[in-house]
This record gives structure tokens, C-alpha cells and sequence, in this order.
């Protein structure tokens, strides 16, 4: 068996995130009556058209404007409502002062779901990538902000956070997501990073890597565990960005890990790659921190294209890590 | 008598707002910053407000069917502190506090440190969409009958605020969603910081725009409490039909002669001589029957 068919469940279809936020926002909608969905003129794109055919009346097309939807969701928790604001992650965390005041600072139990991250989209270009979204939602003390890279994340995620008080950011996926295997009875626990491949051994090289990129990554492992042997190499599916996995990370450190290597299709600025290395740099482990993701403006392509130009292939990301590691 | 304390008559009789005003004036003296002229022409409208027409109970604050005042002019958050005080949420000793370190009496309205504060306002034009929120999910609560009254929600906005566009998302949306438990009232006192609003970005005619948003106005003298009190005093209806907007003509600074100015006292604190002048126009060259906050 491959490194790839050990860590991908070949027996589900790769899935959008975005698709299986939909799915489930419907499904638990009609569970609990408190759930109320707002969107911005793009719910058929950020899938909230799912809930919003079953429960007209908890639905809330606010048009184009985004900062009075981030405002009225604030309003609709206060009323003891649990309001998912979906657009995408661009146009949603550009409204940074509505966020920053109406839902974190009022302490408002808003769930925000930006969809169609990093350079993944594809033809639409810059504009509509969110590239900095995680950097800004990570800033605010009260958030939770999370990455799924499969749609068991996803869903996992959704029905924690109707018990959790406090606002949350979910950055979702335009791209089909392959899923990943769990043991059977895996329960999903807050703050905490899903380890992908470990052999266990001393001093290790560290994949940390998040929602989109994690399916890029693993093929990146199979090529450099040939090179450097299966045991030099761990991969994390990192899904959590604020709180960070910081246990892991000390546990990591602890079996004196060589490197830790993030990847992501955000700016290297302020997202994973940026809490990591404020994390381990505070730390006296000696491990480096290499932070892999964009460095420059999105473009238009084919997402096969641009994701090959951006070096978010198996190839392209072993390349990088050999360079930076040799 | 060295010790401020409020007078018994109601909150928006004679008495209630100069006792008031005074102690708006003397919060802002001793925090040495402030707004006054933006929180006395709110005097007013929020006293009219908590005088028989918002539904609350400050011994049972938290309760889910009250009615909610939002500030979104949140520099005007003093007028507001002083009428929660009067109304017994809090002692009148705690307004020295204003501005305090870790304090709850904030320099604009913070829920996380005072959660009565119905939102945390200050960045301009945002209050008015967690109003219309709190509108539609209290609208939601009634209708699915969690709730047995369906409470009012009062937004109160600046003049120069009106010139953010999230304002005017804002009021589209509630044209089209309709909560007629939804009020906003305008303290239009026709002064911003840079300038009189007319100047730096008019905003008339007003009326009617507001009424081409599909919204119900009305426009009032917003220094008579009578006229006021018919104004806002109305049903929450069904929970469908028009929301109400209340344009109230006010003066900034409203009641003491040399603060009624567009832009001079916006965010300028009195002085101690301003303040002895202030108390003694208040109370006609008498010392305030009320006490002080600050004693000479």
C-alpha cells in the first residue's frame, strides 16, 4: 500500500468544503431551530442555497453587503439565534471593522464561513481569492478560526460549534477535497490537529498542512519518503489555526523535530505559517520553521495551471522543501 | 449637599433632565475627555425613550423579551450611562468612573465590560445593522412563540454617522425585510467634527430619501419631549410592515448657551471653570438641588 492509499479513504468521492458545509448546515437546521443562515448574493456558490430551500423563513439574503450581513448576524445572535454568515472569504474578512467590532468585540456567536480560498479558484483571479483571511480573523482574542480539509472536518466542526459560545471563522474550499481515513470511533476534539502519518521516530521533518493543500501535500510525502525513508517525515492535517495545536507542536519539539514546514494556499504572512513560528520561535526547541503558501498576487489560469505555477503540486512542494532542507 | 443624587420625578420632567445634563457635563469634567455636544442633544430622546415607552426592568436586566436600545452614535454613550444610572442600574457615584481603567463606564458602549450595552459601538454606521438583526431574530422568536410579547428595538444614530454606507445597506435591508418592531431616530444636530454636516457631506433632502427606502417618517422637534413621545410611542404590530424612522431636529450642546455649536464642543471636555459656568446656567445662579459629582 502507498503512503497516499494509507491516508486518503480511496471509498468516498473527493468532496468541495463548501459543498459539505451545505450539506450539513441543512441537515442541522432542522435539528435546531435556533440556526439562521445569512448570505451576500452568493449562496448558490457558498452552498447556503441548500438551507435556505428547507427553511425559507431562517434565511436572510442580504444582497450585495457584506458589512450590513456581518452587522444583522451580530444582531441575530444577540437574539439568541446561531447565525452562519456565508460569502467569500475575500469579501467577508475584507470587512474587517464589522468583524472586528460587531461580532468579536460584542462578543456576538456568529459562525463565518468564507468560501473559495487561496488561488485554487482559478479562472476568476485575484479579486475573488481569499489570500489574507486567515492572517485577519486570527488577529481577534475571541475567535476561533478553522480550516477543514475534508468533509468530516467540516461537518465535525459545524455541530461543535453549536455548543461552543463565541464567534467562529470557517475557510472553506471551491476544490474537491479527497477524504481522509479515521479509525473507527475518532472523535473530534477542539484545538486539536489530526496526525496524517508518523512512524514515530527521533527528530523528525514536520508537514503541517491545511485545508486545500493537504491533498498536494501527501503526494509531496510519497515522493520524499522514498528519498529520506518513511520515518524522517510526519504530516498533520493542521485544520485548526486559532487556538493552534500547541500540544502537538510541544510533543513534536519534545522528539526534537528537525523542521516544521507549513503549507497552505494563504499568504506566508500571518496565517498557519505565521502562528507556527510565533509559536515555536517562542520555544528554545532549535526546530526551524518553513512556511510554504503565496508570496505574491493571485492570477487567473486553470486552478491546474495555477497551482502548478505556484509550486501546490506533489512535485512542486518536494522540490521546495528538498531545496530549503539540503 | 456633596453627594449627587437623582431627583424623584420622572426621567424626562424638567427636573430629570437637568439633572441630566448636569451630570453628563461633570462625567466628562472628570474623565478630562468626552463628548458633550453629541450626548447633551441625545437628553431628549432618551429620556422620552425610558420614560413609559421602552419596556425593561433594571432587576431583571438580562430578560429575553425586553425591549433593546442600541447606540450606534457611540460617543454620545455618557447621556445614555446617566439615564441607566437614573433608572436604578447603577449607583450615581460609579458616573466618576467614566473612562477609568477597568472600568465599566467605558469611553463608548463595551459589552464584554458592561454587557447591558446592547452592542459595542464607536466605529461609526455599524450599530444599525445589529439593530436590524436584533429586530428580525426577536421578529423569529415571537412568531415561533419563544417569546410572548414581541419586544421593540430603538437604534440611535448620529447625523454624521448617516453619511457611512453601511447605513444605507442597512436601511435597504430593512425596507425589505420589513420589522415593524424596528425604530431608528436620527439626533440630527447638524454638527460633525470637521464641521456643520451640511458642509462636509449633506445629507438632505432627508425625508425623503428615507421614505423612498420604504420606510415610515417622521420628523420632530427632537427637544420636545411631548412631541417625542407621540413619535416613538407606538405598537411593535405584527412584526410585519414598515420600520419607523424618526428624524429628531436637536441642537448640539442643547441647554448651556456657549456649547450650542456645531463643532466646538464635539469632543472637547469643560473645563473647571466651563463646568461652575455650566452648573450655574443649569440651575439659573443657583448651586444644583441634586448635589455634585464633582464638589468644588
Amino acid at each position: 500500500m502507498t503512503i497516499k492509499e494509507d491516508i486518503i479513504d480511496g471509498s468516498q468521492k473527493a468532496k468541495a468544503s463548501r459543498l459539505s458545509f451545505g450539506e450539513e448546515l441543512a441537515e442541522l437546521g432542522a435539528k435546531d431551530a435556533r440556526i439562521v443562515a445569512l448570505d451576500a448574493d452568493l449562496s448558490k456558490s457558498t452552498r447556503t442555497d441548500l438551507f435556505a430551500a428547507k427553511f425559507p423563513n431562517r434565511f436572510f439574503n442580504m444582497g450585495i453587503a457584506e458589512a450590513n450581513m456581518i452587522g444583522t448576524a451580530a444582531g441575530l445572535a444577540l437574539s439568541g439565534k446561531i447565525p452562519f454568515a456565508a460569502s467569500f472569504g475575500a469579501f467577508l474578512t475584507g470587512r474587517f471593522d464589522q468583524i472586528r467590532m460587531s461580532i468579536s468585540f460584542t462578543g456576538a456567536n456568529v459562525r463565518l464561513v468564507g468560501t473559495h480560498a487561496g488561488v485554487a479558484i482559478g479562472e476568476d483571479g485575484h479579486s475573488q481569492m481569499a489570500l489574507e483571511d486567515l492572517a485577519l480573523m486570527r488577529t481577534m482574542p475571541n475567535m476561533s478560526v478553522f480550516q477543514p480539509a475534508d468533509d468530516w472536518d467540516t461537518r465535525e466542526f459545524m455541530r461543535w460549534s453549536l455548543t461552543h459560545k463565541g464567534p467562529c471563522y470557517m475557510r472553506l474550499t471551491r476544490q474537491n477535497l479527497p477524504a481522509l481515513k479515521r479509525k473507527a470511533g475518532t472523535t473530534f476534539v477542539p484545538g486539536r490537529w489530526q496526525t496524517l502519518w508518523d512512524r514515530g521516530a527521533e527528530g523528525p521533518i514536520v508537514l503541517l498542512a491545511s485545508g486545500g493543500l493537504v491533498g498536494p501535500t501527501i503526494d509531496a510525502l510519497e515522493i520524499l519518503a522514498k528519498e529520506w525513508g518513511p520515518e524522517k517525515l510526519v504530516l498533520v492535517n493542521a485544520n485548526w489555526i486559532r487556538p493552534l495545536d500547541e500540544f502537538l507542536l510541544m510533543e513534536l519539539m519534545n522528539r526534537k523535530a528537525k523542521a516544521f514546514v507549513t503549507l497552505e494556499d494563504h499568504y506566508t504572512v500571518g496565517g498557519l505559517g505565521g502562528a507556527v513560528a510565533e509559536f515555536v520561535a517562542s520555544r528554545a526547541s532549535g526546530a526551524r520553521v518553513m512556511r510554504i503558501g503565496l508570496e505574491e498576487f493571485g492570477q487567473s489560469g486553470s486552478p491546474e495551471d495555477v497551482y502548478r505555477f505556484y509550486g501546490f503540486t506533489g512535485n512542486g512542494l518536494a522540490d521546495r522543501i528538498r531545496s530549503w532542507l539540503g | 449637599m456633596s453627594t449627587f443624587q437623582w431627583p424623584r420625578e420622572p426621567i424626562a420632567s424638567e427636573k430629570g433632565r437637568l439633572a441630566l445634563r448636569q451630570s453628563i457635563l461633570e462625567q466628562i469634567f472628570l474623565a478630562k475627555s468626552g463628548h458633550p455636544g453629541g450626548s447633551l442633544s441625545l437628553v431628549e430622546i432618551l429620556s422620552t425613550l425610558y420614560d413609559g415607552i421602552v419596556v425593561h426592568d433594571p432587576k431583571h436586566p438580562e430578560q429575553a423579551d425586553k425591549d433593546r436600545v442600541v447606540l450606534s452614535k457611540g460617543h454620545g454613550v455618557p447621556a445614555l450611562y446617566s439615564v441607566l444610572s437614573y433608572l436604578g442600574y447603577f449607583e450615581a457615584n460609579e458616573l466618576k468612573n467614566l473612562r477609568r481603567l477597568g472600568h465599566f463606564l467605558q469611553g463608548h458602549p463595551d459589552r464584554d465590560k458592561y454587557p447591558l450595552m446592547e452592542a459595542s459601538t464607536g466605529s461609526l454606521g455599524q450599530g444599525i445593522s445589529v439593530a436590524l438583526g436584533l429586530a428580525l431574530g426577536l421578529r423569529l422568536q415571537f412568531q415561533s412563540k419563544e417569546i410572548g410579547r414581541l419586544p421593540r428595538v430603538f437604534c440611535i444614530l448620529g447625523d454624521g454617522e448617516m453619511q457611512e454606507g453601511q447605513v444605507w445597506e442597512a436601511l435597504m435591508a430593512a425596507g425589505k425585510f420589513l420589522p415593524s418592531n424596528l425604530t431608528f431616530i436620527l439626533d440630527y444636530n447638524k454638527g460633525q467634527i470637521d464641521g456643520p454636516v451640511a458642509e462636509i457631506m449633506n445629507l438632505e433632502p432627508l425625508a425623503e430619501k428615507l421614505s423612498a427606502f420604504h420606510l415610515e417618517v417622521k420628523r420632530v422637534d427632537g427637544h420636545d419631549t411631548k412631541a417625542l413621545k407621540v413619535a416613538l410611542d407606538i405598537p411593535a404590530g405584527t412584526g410585519e410592515g414598515k420600520p419607523h424612522f424618526v428624524i429628531a431636529d436637536t441642537l448640539k450642546g442643547k441647554g448651556i448657551s456657549f456649547m450650542e455649536h456645531p463643532t466646538k464642543w464635539h469632543g472637547a471636555a469643560p473645563s473647571r471653570d466651563d463646568i461652575e459656568k455650566c452648573v450655574l446656567e443649569l440651575f439659573q445662579g443657583q448651586a444644583s438641588p441634586f448635589g455634585r459629582l464633582a464638589p468644588l
